[in-house]
């Protein structure tokens, strides 16, 4: 076994997977910012820039909300009404919580 | 709006700070249970403390943490290290996107506090930040104020769940399952600028949910964030 895979064999590995996920990750974080700052950003590249935040929120949530079936539909509707409504994020969050707990507490 | 525009500069503020740390509350419920998931099978599966709070706090993207813990070793090799950063880049490519539309309001800032925003970087607290931005707003102060404590607040609950997580009461009950989605749900409100506009979420709906009947894992969030960024730049 070489030096480096006695090490990383041994408790020190754990530090060294840590150290690797993280930088990975910081790398991830930061490369939008780089790679940006190398582009021209052109009436197009705006446009979808735009549609990113929304596209992201309805690509994660959908198939979470899809897979629990009609009580977090319910939920995510009850949210976004009282949100739309009240503009209070707070009120938006009890509001999809609290239909989902009481739909669950009923069935 | 003429009554920020002395403000439409990117700048930073403690006051900005200290506002990011208030907006960032809504996301605080989500945070909590997922890290307190988080840390509850950490210690489940046998990670020291200090494992599980580095996890936390360096890695500090929940998703890759908990797909992190699957295929975690007692003893590692260079192949299992190769693998599990390997599937930490897959699960966090989404945020690069994330970070590209950040670069126009970043880009006169200091080197070191670009980087320490950018490695504090969360979906929910990106949101909260651009929500504010959307509404005119552009004291960079805010978005790191909003990172800061919400890292904090993530360290806080491992740390908890690490100790305590047996003793946390069902979350089921409360809904608290469902509390990132429901979280997004609301955020999505103040993105709304009507139909036209929303189009490429729909893209991004629909292409999402055909990835996930298909593919295993979280690849159905950056198939269906890229197109709708596709699907942004194609319509008019």
């Amino acid at each position: 076994m070489t030096t480096f895979g006695a090490f990383i064999a041994s408790p020190w590995g754990s530090v060294v997977v840590i150290g690797a996920m993280a930088l990975v990750t910081f790398l991830c974080r930061i490369a939008g910012v780089v790679v940006m700052s190398r582009v021209r950003i052109t009436p197009r590249v705006e446009r979808g820039l735009r549609a990113l935040p929304g596209s992201i929120i309805l690509a994660t949530i959908l198939p979470a909300v899809v897979d629990n079936g009609w009580p977090a539909l319910a939920a995510l509707g009850a949210a976004v009404v009282a949100m739309a409504v009240t503009r209070i994020d707070i009120l938006g969050l009890v509001a999809g919580l609290g239909t989902l707990s009481i739909i669950r507490a009923l069935g | 709006m003429t009554l920020m525009s002395p403000a439409l500069r990117p700048h930073f503020s403690l006051a900005g700070l200290r506002q990011g740390a208030r907006a960032a509350l809504p996301a605080f419920p989500g945070f909590i249970m997922f890290a307190i998931a988080f840390g509850t099978a950490a210690a489940q599966k046998g990670l020291s403390l200090g494992e599980t709070m580095g996890l936390s706090a360096f890695v500090y993207a929940g998703a890759s943490q908990m797909v992190g813990l699957e295929i975690w070793q007692q003893v590692w090799s260079p192949a299992t290290i190769l693998t599990i950063v390997t599937v930490t880049a897959v699960v966090n490519a989404r945020m690069i996107l994330l970070g590209a539309t950040l670069q126009p309001w970043l880009k006169d800032e200091p080197l070191a506090r670009t980087a320490l925003n950018l490695f504090l970087l969360t979906e929910a607290g990106w949101l909260i930040g651009t929500r504010y931005h959307n509404e005119g707003g552009r004291d960079v102060g805010v978005l790191l104020g909003c990172a800061l404590i919400l890292w904090l607040v993530w360290l806080i609950a491992t740390l908890t769940g690490f100790f305590a997580g047996a003793l946390v009461p069902e979350p089921r009950r409360f809904g608290l399952d469902l509390v990132m989605p429901v979280f997004f749900g609301v955020m999505l409100v103040p993105l709304w600028k009507g139909a036209a506009s929303a189009l490429p979420w729909l893209v991004a709906g629909v292409v999402s949910l055909i990835v996930h009947a298909l593919v295993p894992g979280y690849t159905f969030i950056i198939a269906g964030a890229l197109a709708g960024v596709a699907a942004g730049m194609l319509i008019e």
